[in-house]
């Protein structure tokens, strides 16, 4: 085993650490070469703020997609980050012993279901108990919201039960000695101190949110309009994509490569604020 | 006040825990009830090769797509995380391009592999609607979730093993081979577990490189659906619902299957 041997051992790893760059290279400029032309073609602003989606009258406007993809991210976060965050305390401060194992594997496996499964589930419990309820086609809007809350419940949980627990258990036992009650020492002391961690679990789920298309295919209704209220049908950029792609054709086909431009940006966005509260973490 | 506000905090952790457990008791129990009678053991296990009629052949790509993708994706995604673990100073600034780019994979949506893989296997490598497409968009998809998990499982290798091996005369790959990875084989084993139950699970990204043709396939380079794009085929058009849900029925039990396994290697790992 000489040197040589083991400079062609360093190089093959490497090759291996230097496959994700390549990939993640090649995605970019594929997304991008194909997708910026047609975004020009249309024009950037009837393309961005157009509220019209019509492909046999050459009309590509995704403001909806956008408003639509925007209002089911931030509600469906707005629940989903607080049922997650408050389970993940239960887990860490109030979960008994015993039950602990149980509960948590049962959130590891919820974290492991399909989305074609949610996706399923929404499409034959949500959405005729919205139409029956609430009226409207059932596809709508908040069918899309109640499922993605339920989605990106594990991934807020796991994560932000492993931040919460580590931090040091001095924190909470300095709180409980200056007069604090348990929930006191929780709410106001351990969970604020863990509050970078759990930003970032909040980021994933966003991103999970935003990315989300099998499940959100199945119970939006894929209605290209505006959402006039919470029960219209509506379409989401990543559903316009999975919808479509099987039978556009030329500047249509084209359109759709613009819309994952974009979802790619708004990824980007919040990765690099993730690697923003990682830094400030360390 | 003081009172009030602690009861409030109670109500909040405990809806947590009931809200989600409410939600999974609900997805399980309802699909399993509702699909337990369409589950025959003909829909299971016939071999009649006419469309839809079993779900042999979705198993059959299914199988065939995890093994691939897993073939292609595991070397890789070891040889990444070794090379960063073992080899790489931490600060270096291949390592910094590196990690940026396995973090902005991870956050990629499937349904952008999906674009990439129809936009590069399938036009402009000419593979068309095919397993191999699929498998290619799938193997990038799952890397970055096997480097960060065989990178925290060559974390927890303690240095004195690799120093032991050095002191006894052995050279740096022979270390990381005959030392470091065999004990981290398990910890990596759990993660590659899990990461076959996302391939299982995966729609969006095979609905636009692999197709959604059903039935045995006769080569790598034709259209095939897995078991989850079968489901998402026949819920989608809204006919043959009790096929739907014995489909669920089967997905779920391989994740749980799957969640076993993984938990099973963990807590041996834990033991040792």
């Amino acid at each position: 085993m000489g040197k040589k041997f083991e400079f062609l051992a360093k190089s093959l790893f490497f090759a291996c650490a230097l496959t994700s760059v390549f990939s993640l290279f090649l995605i970019i400029l594929y997304i991008f070469s194909n997708g910026v032309p047609a975004i020009f073609k249309i024009g950037v602003f009837k393309f961005l703020f157009g509220t019209v989606w019509e492909p046999d009258i050459m009309e590509f406007g995704i403001l909806p997609f956008i408003v639509t993809t925007i209002i089911s991210t931030i509600v469906a976060f707005f629940i989903g980050s607080r049922i997650g965050k408050w389970c993940a305390i239960y887990l860490s401060f109030f979960c008994p012993r015993k039950s602990y194992k149980i509960i948590k594997t049962i959130v590891e496996l919820l974290s492991g279901v399909p989305s074609i499964i949610y996706g399923f589930f929404g499409l034959v419990i949500v959405t005729p108990f919205i139409r029956e309820n609430f009226g409207g086609p059932g596809k709508s809007l908040l069918a899309v919201i109640i499922i993605l809350s339920v989605m990106i419940l594990p991934t807020i949980i796991n994560l932000s039960e492993t931040a919460i627990k580590a931090v040091p258990k001095s924190y909470y036992e300095g709180a409980l000695a200056l007069g604090c009650n348990k929930t006191e020492a929780v709410f106001n002391v351990v969970v604020p101190a863990a509050r970078s961690g759990i930003n970032s679990a909040y980021i994933l789920g966003i991103g999970r949110a935003v990315g989300e298309t099998t499940a959100v295919i199945l119970v939006a209704g894929n209605n290209p309009n505006m959402p006039t209220s919470l029960l219209s049908p509506v379409k989401t950029l990543t559903t316009g994509i999975g919808m479509e792609m099987s039978y556009a054709a030329d500047l249509a086909r084209e359109a759709l490569f613009s819309i994952g431009v974009i979802l790619f940006i708004i990824i980007i966005f919040l990765n690099i604020s993730l690697i923003f509260i990682n830094r400030k973490e360390d | 006040m003081r009172n009030f506000k602690q009861c409030l905090n109670y109500f909040k952790v405990y809806f947590g825990i009931v809200f989600t457990l409410i939600c999974f008791f609900s997805i399980i129990g309802y699909i399993f009830i509702k699909g337990a009678k369409s589950l025959t053991p003909e829909f299971l296990f016939s071999l009649n090769a006419s469309e839809g009629a079993s779900l042999v052949p979705m198993f059959a790509t299914t199988i065939i797509v995890v093994i691939l993708t897993l073939l292609i994706s595991v070397p890789i995604g070891i040889g990444s995380a070794i090379y960063l673990n073992e080899y790489a100073r931490p600060n270096s600034i291949y390592v910094k391009i590196i990690r940026i780019a396995i973090e902005t994979l991870s956050g990629i949506p499937s349904i952008i592999y999906g674009l990439f893989g129809f936009l590069f296997f399938v036009l402009k490598l000419g593979w068309d609607w095919s397993i191999i497409s699929g498998v290619f968009t799938l193997s990038i998809m799952i890397l970055p979730i096997i480097i960060s998990s065989s990178e925290e499982a060559l974390k927890t290798v303690p240095e004195g093993y690799r120093e032991g091996s050095f002191a006894l005369g052995a050279g740096k790959f022979e270390t990381i081979i005959r030392v470091v990875l065999p004990s981290a084989i398990s910890g990596i084993l759990a993660s590659v577990i899990l990461s076959v139950g996302r391939i299982v699970g995966e729609v969006a990204a095979l609905t636009l490189t692999a197709g959604t043709l059903v039935g045995f396939p006769s080569s790598l380079f034709e259209s095939s659906s897995t078991l989850a794009v079968y489901m998402y085929t026949i819920v989608l058009q809204g006919m043959e619902m009790e096929k739907a849900y014995a489909t669920g029925i089967v997905l779920m039990l391989v994740v749980l299957l799957l969640n076993i396994i993984a938990n099973c290697i963990a807590s041996k790992l834990k033991r040792d």
